[in-house]
């Protein structure tokens, strides 16, 4: 690839800033189709054959040479990526034309310029291995998100939540240059082609704990996880997309390669990514289900799929430890899928809560009701969107998540007991996790989208514009696809994982393949029962054999809409089981003994996040401490030139008594 | 596809089975076996009511209910054969697409704007989700215990896995007895008899179906419990049957037929032993309902241990 074209992106960007307003958009639209031109092309090389040479774009600078290397691992996040950040930008115009009349040019312009950044950086991430460019691109990539954020920063909550983001973010920044600074003292390199050889000399385990960790902040791993359930829903709805759906992954990618380099302790780190993740997945579906925010939901949910994610990883990583390829290959298999898996369904579903939000002005799920008639694309979209992250045939979350589930149950006998234990126990965390799921989303879809309107918000709704629902379908299409002929997508899948883990598939590759057929089998199966059982209904019920009548109201016909189950009383039941984990707080007055016309009284269930409250605990209680040293900063420069002259005077003194 | 063909068989019986020694045990004669499919025949043929409030979920719910059952009783083993659609992994697929169709049915419920619907969809998804682990637990019990990660493979090594393995085949029976109570929303969970919507589960989910919708959904509920029926089959006959008889061994189709015969008998003890449970236990209170299924996970992972002590001879000195 030529130098000059693959840095034009970034370069041309630039403009986007003076642009006219009227080609503003249409030109982003082309220095990201260039991008995604420049990438995708040898990143589709180097994935169809991952014992390809990695491509690497030396460019020539001022300031040195940066160099980007696209290998197997690099070019399959790239290729997911570029599609997700392609469909975002299709779904940001008519999504943000609502906004068109309340804000400035300026305001659009930074927009666009940071969503561009947004995709640019990350794709930095991925080619850079060098640690400072590797770290630049990081920080560009945290800075262009927080921007998008604040597209609404007139909220109070959103410039909170921002600031909160950034904060976070640079925790996990430091997390990742403390790693880089201690894998090159002694191999004398700042990146990640440093780690092989750091690993091989030294013990594995506390360095990939401290990648792990920087990463996991990214990724939303539990209990890292807290500036994504404010950041999602506080960013326009295409943003929250491409958040949930590809950056958080970059997070994945980062452990990803760091797990490649390492040489011993494989079995903890598989053992504690596994508990981590099989904790993020419970924990985070199961706070999903007490949310009324729709986009807060699928935040949560996105903890719930990063969880299943790093289940894969976990125990791919503990197959490698027991030296079991069919393990490593199907854990590793299934989270790299999942990875490809979430990021459609997730911005899917971010784009039709927008969707959602642009019709009826608010997400607050017990105020819409009976969207499907007034939005049936959006309300089918979601549809299959809820359908495959709840893992359910014939989609693609299913294919990534019975990977999991067939490694798991292979691993069962091929260890130890303990190690048996440890396989059962995340077997029940995926079932769990799985069946809250569907506890969620026909939670979701059904208060949502059926029933009656609840409010006079939803009976003015609009469908969505044809702009908006196109990258929805692109999505649910290829999902489908995935669903319906996993092996197409798997096969170089499988190729990628066993070049990066050297490992040898052998007799487990037509294994593999066989349980993708019948499922794919029993997909096309399913439509075709399904199918027939409709066609033989319409043959039989001819005309007047259909009538209409109201619903059944068990004598009681005069309900208004508000007596529809609410979201609230849905989620009580689980609510009322998990308290001892979940907490919240009810606010709800009893009704008395001798109150015999009970008075007007309300109900509101407020949702808590235990991790969330005791990082509040810890910045309350570090604010206190800082606020008293903050006593020193008088503004006095006698008193600063003091504090000079006491730090001398201490350094003398052990000097003098040779400590120093 | 012998195990598919079995259970539709079976299905026949079935519910007439059911109702009949529920008729029995409270003093009446009760109707013949095949009163049920009669009444279904009689809504195939009726018109239907739909209310205004619901779309095209409502409509293609139990048409999907009913499909994704018949595809999963097409990845049932039969002793000794393999199904039709088995593979490694396959009760992973099983339960899911059981699942689906669960999904479609509570959303069914949803679509009618019905608070009562919404109520007994509630309780369906919330007592599903909590039977789940259970069903994956014991299965992966018999995976650990024979080695194997498909149906027709567990079955058909299962007998072979050792002397204690009748233990874990009685505890399995049990579970699955159980959870295909609660996953046809039956006693203790619920009570197809009960007559007030507020204590209902399954039975106020299809208060707005009719007609031929509503025979999809009878049809699909009698096949589900043929289909824990057959996996409860699965456990009790041997892989392979021989008998000799005067000094020659009998012809193994002949065997087969018996096979066939043993399953269609143990459908038929399940039948009448579920018109039993339903006869003489009372319903539990609703509150306790999500205690007594988790109740169930717990079960299965005593089976779990006792599967871990076997294989990895944890008791030996």
């Amino acid at each position: 690839m030529d130098p000059i074209l693959f840095s034009a992106p970034a370069l041309l960007s630039l403009f986007i800033l003076v642009a006219p307003s009227r080609i503003r958009y249409g030109y982003t639209v082309f220095i990201t189709l260039l991008a995604i031109g420049v990438t995708s092309i040898p990143a589709i090389l180097v994935f169809a054959d991952p014992a390809l040479q990695p491509e690497v774009i030396t460019i020539g600078g001022f300031a040195g040479t940066l160099s980007f290397t696209i290998d197997s691992l690099s070019a399959f996040f790239i290729l997911v990526t570029n599609f997700t950040a392609f469909t975002g930008l299709i779904y940001a115009r008519g999504y943000l034309a609502s906004y068109r009349s309340t804000k400035s040019s300026a305001v659009f312009a930074l927009h666009y310029f940071s969503y561009c950044w947004l995709h640019l950086s990350m794709l930095g991430v991925l080619m850079l291995r060098d640690g400072m460019a590797f770290l630049i691109a990081w920080e560009l990539m945290a800075v262009s998100s927080f921007l998008l954020i604040l597209f609404e920063a007139e909220k109070r909550t959103t410039l909170k939540t921002a600031v909160n983001y950034l904060v976070q973010m640079h925790v996990g920044l430091a997390l990742l240059v403390a790693g880089f600074l201690i894998a090159e003292d002694g191999t004398g390199v700042f990146g990640f082609d440093s780690l092989p050889a750091w690993f091989s000399h030294h013990s594995n385990l506390l360095l990939f704990l401290l990648f792990f960790a920087g990463f996991a902040i990214k990724a939303g791993f539990i209990p890292f996880h807290t500036w994504l359930p404010h950041a999602h829903p506080a960013a326009p709805s295409h943003v929250s997309g491409v958040m949930s759906g590809v950056m958080i992954k970059m997070g994945i990618f980062g452990i990803i390669r760091v797990l490649i380099c390492v040489q011993s302790d494989l079995l903890t780190i598989g053992w504690v990514l596994l508990g981590i993740s099989a904790l993020s997945g419970l924990l985070g579906v199961m706070m999903a289900i007490v949310q009324h925010d729709l986009k807060k939901l699928l935040a949560y949910h996105s903890i719930e799929n990063i969880g299943i994610i790093g289940m894969g990883l976990g125990l791919g990583a503990m197959g490698l430890g027991m030296h079991n390829p069919v393990l490593a290959l199907l854990g590793f298999a299934g989270g790299l899928l999942h990875v490809l898996n979430h990021s459609l369904f997730k911005s899917l579903l971010f784009f039709s809560a927008g969707s959602v939000y642009r019709a009826c002005h608010t997400l607050d799920i017990e105020k819409l009701g009976g969207l499907n008639r007034r939005m049936p694309h959006t309300a089918g979209l979601f549809l299959v969107g809820s359908m495959a992250i709840c893992g359910l045939p014939p989609l693609n979350g299913f294919i990534s998540e019975v990977l999991i589930y067939t490694g798991l149950f292979k691993g069962l006998n091929a260890g130890s007991a303990y190690q048996a234990l440890t396989f059962i126990l995340a077997v029940i965390s995926l079932a769990l996790i799985g069946g809250l799921a569907i506890f969620c989303f026909t939670k979701a879809f059904g208060v949502v989208f059926q029933g009656v309107a609840r409010t006079d918000a939803v009976s003015a709704a609009k469908e969505a514009t044809p702009g908006m629902l196109l990258p929805q379908y692109l999505a649910a299409g290829l999902m489908l696809a995935i669903g319906l002929l996993p092996m197409l997508f798997l096969e170089p899948i499988l190729r990628l994982v066993s070049f990066l883990f050297h490992l040898d598939p052998g007799p487990e590759l037509p294994v593999i393949a066989h349980t993708l057929s019948r499922i794919s089998l029993a997909g096309f199966l399913l439509l075709l029962v399904t199918g027939v059982i409709l066609l033989v209904r319409r043959a039989v019920s001819g005309p007047g054999k259909v009538m209409e009548g109201p619903t059944w109201g068990c004598g009681y016909t005069a309900g208004t809409p508000r007596h529809q189950y609410t979201a609230s009383s849905w989620a009580a039941g689980f609510g009322e089981l998990a308290r001892p984990v979940l907490g919240g707080k009810t606010e709800y007055e009893q009704i008395g003994e001798e109150e015999i016309f009970p008075r007007r009284r309300s109900f509101a269930f407020h949702p808590a996040d235990v991790f969330h409250d005791a990082l509040d605990r810890i910045t309350a209680f570090s604010m206190t401490v800082l606020k008293r040293i903050a006593r020193l900063q008088t503004g006095y420069i006698q008193h600063y030139i003091l504090y000079a002259f006491v730090f001398i005077l201490f350094i003398f003194i052990l000097l003098f008594l040779k400590i120093l | 596809m012998m195990g598919f063909l079995v259970s539709v068989v079976s299905a026949l019986f079935f519910p007439g089975i059911i109702l009949r020694v529920k008729s029995i045990a409270s003093g009446r004669k009760g109707p013949g076996i095949l009163q049920p499919w009669k009444n279904i025949a009689v809504l195939l043929r009726k018109a239907s009511v739909f209310s205004p409030v619901t779309g095209i979920i409502f409509r293609i719910a139990p048409a999907v209910y009913l499909a994704t059952i018949l595809c999963s009783m097409l990845l049932l083993p039969f002793p000794g054969m393999g199904s039709f659609l088995g593979f490694e992994g396959d009760f992973v697929l099983f339960a899911y697409l059981l699942a689906l169709g669960k999904f479609l049915f509570i959303l069914g419920a949803l679509d009618t704007g019905s608070s009562f619907e919404g109520m007994g969809a509630n309780r369906e998804a919330l007592y599903s989700m909590l039977a789940e682990p259970a069903f994956f637990i014991l299965f992966g019990t018999l995976a650990l215990l024979t080695g194997h990660t498909s149906m027709q493979d567990i079955f058909s090594s299962f007998r072979f896995a050792g002397d204690s393995s009748f233990i874990i085949g009685a505890i399995a029976v049990y579970l699955l007895i159980q959870i295909a109570m609660i996953e046809n929303s039956r006693m203790p969970v619920d009570d197809p008899k009960t007559h007030l919507e507020l204590t209902m589960i399954h039975e106020v989910m299809i208060l707005d179906h009719s007609g031929f919708d509503l025979a999809l959904i009878h049809i699909g509920t009698t096949l589900k419990f043929c289909l824990y029926g057959m996996l409860i089959a699965c456990f009790v006959v041997p892989p392979s049957l021989t008998m000799s008889f005067g000094g020659g061994a009998v012809n193994p189709v002949l065997m087969r037929f018996l096979q066939v015969g043993i399953c269609l008998g143990i459908q038929g003890v399940f039948a009448a032993m579920i018109g039993l449970l339903e006869s003489f236990r009372a319903r539990k209170k609703m509150v306790r309902n999500p205690q007594f299924i988790a109740t169930l996970s717990s079960i299965a992972l005593v089976a779990f241990f006792l599967a871990l002590l076997l294989t990895f001879n944890l008791m030996a000195p």
